[in-house]
């Protein structure tokens, strides 16, 4: 634990709380619980790491944090609001000023090029096409793909379409940006770069980050393991 | 941004969506080119005029009206000028050769002011007891001119009759029937007078000029009640009932031909909601990315809709372009056939209706499955 | 090696929606084709059956259609008089002097008059038609105002159902009889007595002379005999032949207009086609590249595309053939352009038409698969697996 956990802590309310988180799914006439009874907290300005083996239920709590799964019981607060309690569209509209999402497959269109990637969450706010324009150019050369902003996906390699996906995930200064496996699908030296990005993505801008990875590396990048097995919680 | 991902998916597929839109052009164009046969079909209602009625005989049109008539209806109430006519139905070469020939009287074309002759080629007619006039059309495919002699074969009137072509009329505007060809009443007469002595004198149908087109019905109503009661009674109508008559009568086919029509819309549609179906299965993971990034149901089913309607909107553009020269080359194949073959502003207006509901109607089931989709699976789909 | 049919089937029904789509396009297709030849047979068999093969026809030469000639009574006689005619069981010549004239009747439920051939016939008249019975109410008395009506034109029309009356030639005719003529052109007339229709049309003479031949194959020599007489200006057909010619305009019109809607609408179904199957073909490349490996030659995977085409097209038509026949139920009254009279057909169906439709649903998807199935034969082992 870092000193700035400290400080969060001492500001009372984390920007994350979890309170007996339950998720099943239904197969035929058959429940399987994915999550039990979750209790979790993510201070503002956390970076942490869910782990734990195939099937133990992370990627799902990291798809519960994001909002855009729904739990079976319990309760989500980020910054106070209950996402639970939200209707899709409240969801919806919630997600987009409050997350930023990365993917393991970057997820980027693939029509659109990286300069309109980066845009297309900027869509749903009210901001001039000037400040737009400035908000990407600021974010791709945060991420270091100032040159490459008139490529199509298919013409970058995939640690360069990671950062423009990180790109994207920034361009709203979301409260929380979430990671599924986020060097998953690359090797190692670019893995590396991606997770330093991160790195400095809660160091200097002071974003939370969750990140799903099964890779130990990358894990140890961030202040906290949390470890999930067979859909329960088992913090070290 | 949105025009620029609705466009840029649009073509991703290049093939299929060339293929969707060549079908869709197909179709478009072969609706227009149906509308426009039955609008053809309309064309003689279409070209008549509410100061005309006709008067015929009431069993059919099959028996002839006494020349004597003519005077009787011009003490009619409200009845300006009377002309009358008979259907030739000769034959000109072979049957293929199909055009309306009317034995007329002279006052006829005074009551067409939609027949437009030089006025040295009318009287040049109204001198030659042979003369015989043509419409542009009629004279154009049979490369006739002024001056030409033109056997025509009676069917109903024996023998072979020779006349000499001296006038061509113009029509006054594109919905008038360039095909007809007319000649002498008396001619007709004189000759029937000749070969059955007692006979003759018999007219066709009555044309009616009335001043007050709002008096039809009751104009109508005077005249057959000066015949009632006599051995030939009279039906008269407008000029325009009388024409609808015709066309009724032929009703089966111009309804199967619009039915027609319509089928051909809903096969494309079928053809394009499986092009929308199979591109919105493809890019479920897009649309729950989208989802993902906070846009909204309403957007992503707007997503698809919008792609659909254009790719829609691009056959019609291409069809409706299509068309027009498509409909010269038919009408000219069909010849006299169809006197009139001209696509309307209406049915131009139609094709881009039919080919909006075609897109969107195709793309409602992929835009409600798009929009619906768990963000979860549609995330999942792409690894 | 050949692929199991199974795997074909399978491929299908996976993607149903896909599946339903093409193959309802196609099925439309196949159905407005089945449906327009149904038509064209239906006219034909009215009009082949309207006519017997011994049976002439004499009319004006020129003439074209019954109600624009006119066959005065010394010519009548005269044709009479040739020893080729047949005799009756009573000894007399089987011949009928007809007087065939148009009238306009509203259509029931409408105010839109149709043309109707009313007939004058003789009792030689009905002997020559076998095919027409009396299935409602009498045979008109001769020498009386009383007329028969045609099925068609008894339900179709109004006045013309048994019992009414119907008003022409200043006289009141009572329908006391609804003929059945074998859905033959017959059924779209009323008929009453010769000589009575004469004297109320005020006619001198016949629209035509009809007779049977005592021997069909004389029919040459008759036909010569007529029309070198100098004293006669008429011209004989075989009354086959001769209704065949007065719906020759109808016919074609309708084989044209269907033959070119059928391409049109084909073209459509065709795109429908490939786009399935070059979708089906991407959505499958890493399949096909596994199956190659595994040694199934180009020749096989190019068979089974082609035959899952063909049994996207084979289903389609089955369901629009189903949906045409299902079209023998309804009769089509138009105006047959040629006579200006109304004439009433049904749509038939024929074997001939059950396997053009289906050889033409096959075709569709032939030519809509070959062009995928061909792409899919020709993937590289190696990039189709990559693929996956």
């Amino acid at each position: 634990m870092t000193a700035h956990d400290d400080d969060r802590d001492g500001a009372g309310i984390p920007l994350v709380s979890i309170r007996g988180l339950n998720k099943e799914y239904v197969r035929g006439d058959q429940v399987i619980p994915v999550l039990v009874n979750i209790d979790l907290d993510v201070a503002a300005g956390d970076y942490i790491a869910l782990m734990g083996p195939s099937g133990s239920g992370k990627s799902t709590l990291l798809n519960l944090i994001a909002g855009i799964d729904k739990p079976t019981g319990g309760e989500i607060r980020v910054a106070g609001v209950d996402i639970a309690q939200l209707s899709d569209s409240e969801l919806a509209a919630w997600r987009a000023a409050n997350v930023g999402f990365i993917f393991q497959f970057y997820n980027l269109m693939p029509v659109l090029t990286a300069f309109q990637n980066v845009e297309l969450p900027l869509q749903l706010t009210t901001l001039s096409r000037r400040d737009r324009h400035e908000r990407v150019a600021t974010a791709l050369a945060l991420v270091g793909l100032s040159d490459r902003s008139d490529h199509f996906p298919n013409e970058l390699s995939g640690g360069q379409q990671q950062r423009v996906a990180i790109a994207r995930a920034l361009i709203t200064d979301p409260t929380l940006i979430v990671a599924d496996e986020p060097t998953g699908d690359l090797d190692r030296v670019t893995g590396e770069e991606i997770l330093g990005l991160l790195d400095r993505l809660n160091r200097e801008l002071g974003k939370t980050i969750v990140m799903v990875t099964h890779d130990p590396k990358a894990a140890g990048k961030a202040h906290r393991m949390v470890h999930l097995e067979k859909g329960v919680l088992v913090d070290a | 941004m949105f025009a620029l991902l609705v466009l840029k998916n649009a073509f991703r597929h290049k093939l299929r969506t060339l293929l969707t839109i060549l079908g869709i052009v197909v179709a478009i164009t072969a609706f227009g080119l149906l509308r426009t046969i039955v609008e053809a079909w309309y064309a003689g209602v279409d070209a008549t005029s509410s100061t005309r009625l006709v008067t015929r005989n009431a069993v059919s049109l099959v028996f002839p009206l006494p020349l004597t008539y003519a005077q009787r209806m011009r003490r009619v109430d409200g009845v300006g000028a009377v002309s009358w006519a008979n259907w030739f139905g000769g034959v000109y070469i072979t049957e293929r050769n199909f055009f309306p020939q009317f034995a007329i009287d002279t006052g006829y074309l005074d009551m067409y002011p939609e027949f437009v002759l030089k006025p040295d080629e009318r009287r040049a007619w109204e001198l030659d007891r042979s003369g015989a006039i043509a419409g542009r059309k009629l004279a154009d495919r049979y490369g006739w001119k002024v001056g030409d002699q033109i056997p025509i074969r009676g069917t109903i009137f024996s023998g072979t009759w020779t006349f000499n072509l001296r006038a061509i009329y113009d029509g006054v505007d594109a919905k008038t029937d360039e095909t007809q060809f007319f000649f002498h009443w008396d001619l007709l007469n004189e000759t029937i007078k000749q070969r059955f002595p007692g006979r003759g004198n018999q007219v066709g149908f009555y044309l009616v000029e009335i001043r007050d087109p709002s008096r039809a019905a009751e104009i109508s109503q005077a005249i057959d009640a000066t015949f009632r009661n006599s051995l030939a009674e009279t039906l008269t109508e407008t000029e325009k009932a009388f024409q609808l008559g015709f066309v009724s009568m032929t009703e089966a086919i111009l309804l199967a031909i619009q039915a027609v029509s319509y089928v051909v819309i809903v096969i494309i549609m079928a053809v394009m909601a499986n092009t929308m179906a199979m591109t919105a299965r493809e890019r479920y993971s897009e649309y729950a990315t989208l989802k993902a990034l906070g846009f909204s149901q309403a957007y992503v089913a707007a997503l698809v809709v919008a792609e659909s309607v254009a790719i829609a909107l691009t056959g019609a553009t291409l069809a409706v372009a299509a068309t027009f020269p498509l409909a010269r080359v038919f009408g000219a194949a069909m010849g006299t056939l169809f006197p009139v073959f001209n696509v309307s502003t209406q049915t131009v207006a139609m094709q881009w209706l039919a080919a909006l509901v075609v897109g969107l109607v195709a793309a409602l089931v992929p835009a409600w499955r798009a929009s619906r989709i768990r963000i979860v699976d549609g995330l999942r789909a792409v690894a | 090696m050949k692929l199991p049919v199974g795997y074909i089937v399978r491929n299908l029904a996976a993607r149903k929606l896909t599946t339903i789509l093409t193959a309802g396009g196609m099925a439309l297709v196949v159905y407005v084709y089945a449906t327009v030849l149904m038509l064209s047979a239906g006219l034909e068999k009215t009009l082949v059956a309207t006519g017997q093969d011994d049976n002439v026809v004499v009319i004006r030469r020129g003439s074209q259609t019954e109600v624009q000639s006119s066959v005065d009574r010394a010519s009548a006689a005269i044709v009479e008089s040739l020893p080729d005619i047949a005799t009756g069981e009573d000894g007399e010549r089987l011949a009928s002097r007809e007087p065939v004239v148009l009238i306009s009747l509203p259509k029931r439920g409408s105010t839109k008059p149709s043309n109707i051939v009313i007939r004058g016939v003789t009792q030689h008249g009905l002997t020559l038609r076998p095919q027409v019975h009396i299935v409602e109410g009498r045979m008109f008395r001769p020498g009386t105002s009383e007329i028969i009506a045609g099925r068609s034109i008894a339900s179709g029309f109004t006045g013309a159902g048994l019992g009414e009356t119907l008003r022409f030639g200043q006289r009141d005719w009572t329908v006391v009889g609804v003929f059945d003529a074998g859905r033959t052109g017959f059924d779209s007339e009323i008929w009453g007595d010769a000589e009575q229709m004469m004297q109320a049309f005020r006619r001198l003479n016949y629209s035509a002379l009809i007779f049977r031949l005592a021997d069909a194959q004389r029919f040459d020599a008759v036909k010569k005999a007529i029309e070198d007489d100098p004293r006669l200006n008429l011209e004989a057909k075989r009354e086959t032949r001769f209704y065949a010619d007065q719906s020759e305009g109808l016919s074609k019109f309708i084989s044209y207009l269907g033959v070119s809607i059928s391409v049109i609408f084909s073209i459509g179904a065709i795109i429908g086609a490939m786009i399935t199957m070059y979708a089906s073909v991407a959505s499958r490349t890493a399949e096909i590249g596994t199956l190659r490996a595994l040694g199934f030659s180009r020749a096989a995977i190019l068979v089974a595309f082609l035959a899952e085409s063909l049994l996207l097209g084979l289903t389609g038509g089955v369901i629009g053939l189903v949906a045409a026949s299902a079209m023998q139920a309804f009769t089509i009254s138009t105006m047959n352009f040629q006579t200006f009279a109304e004439i009433a057909f049904s749509f038939t169906l024929t074997p001939r038409i059950v396997v053009e439709s289906l050889l033409f649903a096959v075709t569709m998807g032939f030519v809509g698969g070959f062009l995928p199935a061909f792409r899919a034969a020709r993937m590289k082992i190696v990039d189709a697996l990559r693929a996956a």
